[in-house]
């Protein structure tokens, strides 16, 4: 009988342990009594935020707003296609009032959805520009994210460069690194060229980059600046904060910076945003939260924290950011990248952009 | 009779209720509409070669180099002195410890055109001329080999171990040589064993997108992401996993149609007698080496170097918290897979067991197969769909999805087949007629369960405990979109740090991952070594 009771103790004790657990399940609930402890005024639900920016460059910011607001704010970080599914499924259940993510396309996705809800705010419209926020006003973009060329400052001359197009001349032949077309960031310039040039002329053109490839293409920004560095090739697209990080570390690194397409559209742009969710059980604070992400001190603290853009354009950018000199953003609303991503990540694998 | 009924019935409620998420991932093809048919179509043509060419060469590769390096570094260290073979036994289990995707950065930042292995090229030959490229399909093999081959390797010296000295003498007798008898008797009897572990390994490399995009190798999970998260439809990306499974079905049912009705009943209570090697012996150290060098010393020294170069900063007293919330859900999770395991092997080689239950139990370890965040969106719909059920009939709220119960139970769905393996294998080596008797004797199939095929099973069991373990520490999309709130594991703190790719950053959390993976790795070194 011994080892009987061995069997059913282990089982008890793991029964136990599951059950022990499920008080984590209230955990907004139990941080809502801890708030309310903390500010009179009581009746101040914590904000619930489902973010897929990463927790290094959302905690400082929410910490913030909690110590002016006396509102908590709680955060489950994880990838955003399993995000919005999880959104999607809880329904009128959710925990989120809030929905984060980097990049517009997942916004407008999430949006198409029908899991967010519309947001009426002169202090968002007078703080974000137009084209950063959803025309249905279902999301707003905070931070700015720009992608343009970078050069080998030895190999390269920059009055070489002009746009993204002049990239597929085949002057370039064996000389361009790029990321995998699988990142979002690359969809979303390839969504804003169809919008602007159309499917054929964007194919062409981007059947020109890959012809001029001087590697396969990379699973990071970081590997194409350091193979830029290293000379395995000597022209290549990135988000800027990603050279802004590395130059911080390394700033004799000899690859340069180059605003594309000054002449025409701009620079692309795509935007870290938040919407907030359909089934919020705490919109009014959500809106507070969102509002508030809009005004100076946060809008400083993103440039900082992540060597982006702010979106409210009265933010001045951090002296490394400067120092690439002022720059035309593509007026494009970033919604087109969203609306036009599976369009584009079809036309990359056809010309075989892996 | 009716105990037998009763049993099985449970059996069959269990794995029924594990395959439950693998279940909706495969329902997704009853939505099959016109947008999932253009996408169908546009990726027949374009994708058809990186669909199928692809991942069957990296099954090929992965296949034969976790065979390799696990036969033979099982087979040295379990039969044959040499130099540091003590050591080497448990040491070459460590490994295990490193998730896919670390040790994958680890080589590409050591291997690319901008790191030191071939800038150091460049200055001796003056180019990089001629250096193989990391990110081809040879890299990504290495490396899968590098991280998976310890499954191999403890399976397989388990069954060297139990096959105890008879086998091979009994082949010396009839007059083969140690080559012959290695070949033509040692391997075939403990083929069960390696089939289970590199039926793991290859499950895990099928299943795996975290190491191919490091080296943005495109593989079958590359599309099955590229539906989801680029053409934003979850449709195709569950149709194409689950096809995905078909596949997988069919492999093992091919390695079990090969090996047909043979069976393989061996069980020694002596270890094998030790082969002297005499002067060879410096061979087997330094392949045994080599293979630790490159599997464990590298990745790690990498880590430590990146470790110091950004810095503490990032310690702080939250990592003692990702240190225990990593240890709690890997030990409930490890003990409820390991009872699951042991409990559907057993009723599932109980005589007269019913058609159904084999088939139950093969279904219930797909998951193993899946994409681990297909196969997390099937688990929380589970969940939600049981909470808004529940809600229906009483008219509250139970949120099971986002608890810590729910999160448990995604680990058994996802790693049942990783403890059913080594519960099957040991399950193998129990003669029938053994159980046969015990009943015959009147005992109850419970006494028999309690008294004879657990306390038999005991190695298998703690292989699978530790195999779970070690698999859920180093999980991560189940647990970024599972865990309840304020729950960060390491695992999570790694996905933080990495999804900007920033991964010298995620050095920290990597390494204090693998130095709790490496407290059962020593465990279970401990309380399996020779008997």
């Amino acid at each position: 009988m011994k080892c009987q009771a061995l069997l059913s103790a282990s089982l008890l004790s793991l029964l136990a342990a599951c059950s022990d657990s499920t008080p984590t399940t209230q955990a907004p609930d139990a941080a809502t009594a801890g708030s309310a402890a903390r500010t009179p005024a009581a009746a101040l639900l914590p904000v619930v935020v489902y973010s897929s920016r990463q927790e290094h460059l959302i905690k400082p910011i929410f910490d913030r707003f909690t110590e002016e607001t006396g509102i908590e704010v709680q955060y489950q970080t994880g990838e955003e296609g399993p995000l919005i599914a999880r959104l999607q499924a809880e329904g009128s259940a959710t925990y989120a009032d809030m929905l984060y993510t980097v990049d517009a396309g997942n916004l407008w996705s999430a949006a198409n959805k029908g899991l967010l809800a519309s947001v009426d705010s002169p202090v968002l419209e007078a703080n974000i520009p137009e084209h950063l926020q959803d025309p249905e006003n279902r999301w707003f973009g905070l931070s700015v994210r720009a992608r343009t060329i970078i050069y080998s400052t030895e190999r390269v001359d920059p009055s070489e460069l002009s746009t993204y197009e002049a990239l597929a001349d085949a002057k370039w032949r064996g000389r361009l690194c790029l990321r995998t077309s699988k990142k979002v960031y690359n969809m979303s310039l390839v969504g804003s060229m169809i919008e602007r040039l159309g499917l054929e002329t964007t194919e062409e053109l981007v059947k020109g980059w890959v012809a001029n490839l001087a590697a396969p293409v990379f699973s990071s920004d970081t590997l194409v600046i350091n193979a830029i560095a290293a000379g395995q090739c000597d022209v290549g697209l990135v988000n800027t904060y990603y050279l802004g990080r590395e130059l911080e570390d390394h700033p004799e690194l000899p690859v340069g910076l180059f605003w594309a397409n000054q002449e025409s559209s701009g620079v692309h742009v795509n935007v870290s945003g938040a919407g907030i969710t359909r089934h919020a059980k705490n919109p009014e604070g959500a809106k507070r939260l969102l509002e508030w992400l809009s005004t100076d001190e946060p809008q400083r603290m993103f440039s900082e924290l992540n060597l982006e853009f702010a979106a409210n354009p009265a933010i001045p950018s951090v002296e490394l950011v400067q120092s690439w000199g002022e720059f035309r953003q593509d007026e494009l609303n970033v919604e087109a990248a969203g609306r036009n991503q599976a369009a584009a990540v079809m036309l990359m694998d056809r010309v075989g952009y892996r | 009779m009716g105990m037998v009924r009763l049993w099985q019935s449970l059996g069959l409620l269990v794995a029924a209720l594990v395959a439950l998420p693998i279940a909706v991932v495969v329902l997704q093809w009853a939505v099959f509409g016109l947008g999932e048919q253009t996408i169908w179509q546009h990726l027949l043509s374009t994708r058809l070669d990186r669909l199928t060419l692809n991942p069957l060469t990296l099954l090929f590769g992965v296949g034969i180099g976790v065979s390799l390096l696990g036969v033979s570094l099982a087979w040295l260290v379990s039969t044959c002195r040499f130099p540091g073979r003590g050591f080497f036994e448990w040491a070459l289990m460590l490994p295990l410890a490193i998730p896919g995707y670390v040790m994958a950065f680890v080589y590409l930042a050591l291997f690319t055109y901008a790191g030191p292995v071939q800038t150091w090229w460049r200055a001796q030959f003056g180019s990089s001329a001629g250096f193989p490229d990391i990110q081809g399909a040879g890299g990504v093999i290495l490396v899968f080999s590098l991280v998976l081959y310890p499954y191999v390797y403890m399976l397989a010296r388990s069954a060297f171990l139990n096959q105890g000295p008879a086998v091979m003498d009994a082949a010396r007798i009839l007059g083969l040589n140690g080559r012959q008898a290695f070949f033509r008797v040692a391997l075939p009897v403990a083929r069960p064993a390696i089939a289970g572990g590199v039926a793991l390994a290859l499950m895990e490399t099928l299943a795996d997108f975290g190491a191919v995009s490091v080296f943005n190798f495109d593989t079958y999970t590359t599309a099955v992401y590229s539906a989801w998260y680029g053409l934003f439809n979850l449709q195709v990306a569950a149709q194409l996993a689950s096809l995905l499974l078909v596949f997988v079905v069919a492999l093992l049912a091919l390695e079990r149609y090969s090996r047909r009705q043979a069976r393989y009943h061996q069980r020694s209570s002596a270890a094998p007698r030790l082969l002297n090697l005499g002067r060879r012996g410096w061979l087997a150290t330094a392949w045994c080496g080599l293979v630790l060098f490159m599997a464990f010393i590298v990745p790690t020294g990498q880590l430590l170097l990146w470790v110091l170069e950004t810095g503490l900063a990032d310690l702080d007293s939250r990592y003692l918290e990702f240190f225990w919330h990593t240890l709690m859900l890997g030990a409930m999770a490890a003990v409820l897979t390991a009872v699951l395991a042991l409990l559907l092997g057993w009723i599932r080689r109980q005589s007269g067991t019913g058609r159904w239950m084999p088939g139950a139990v093969r279904l219930a370890t797909l998951g193993y197969a899946l994409p681990g965040s297909v196969l997390a969106v099937g688990i929380m719909l589970v969940f939600t769909g049981l909470d808004h059920g529940l809600e229906g009939l009483f008219g509250f709220r139970l949120m099971l999805a986002g608890s810590v119960a729910a999160l448990v139970l995604a680990y058994v769905t996802r790693f049942l087949a990783v403890a059913h393996a080594p519960v099957e294998a040991g399950m193998e080596s129990i003669r029938p007629s053994m159980l046969e008797a015990a009943r015959s004797l009147g005992a109850s199939p419970g006494r028999v369960l309690r008294c004879l095929t657990i306390p038999a099973l005991r190695p298998a069991l703690l292989t699978a405990l530790i195999l779970v373990f070690v698999d859920v520490m180093k999980e991560m999309p189940a647990t970024l979109i599972m865990r309840p709130f304020g729950w960060d594991t390491l695992a999570v703190r790694i996905y933080t740090m990495t999804a900007e790719g920033q991964w010298e950053r995620a050095a920290l959390p990597a390494l204090t991952l693998l130095l709790v993976g490496l407290v059962p790795v020593i465990l279970l070194v401990r309380s399996s070594s020779r008997r």
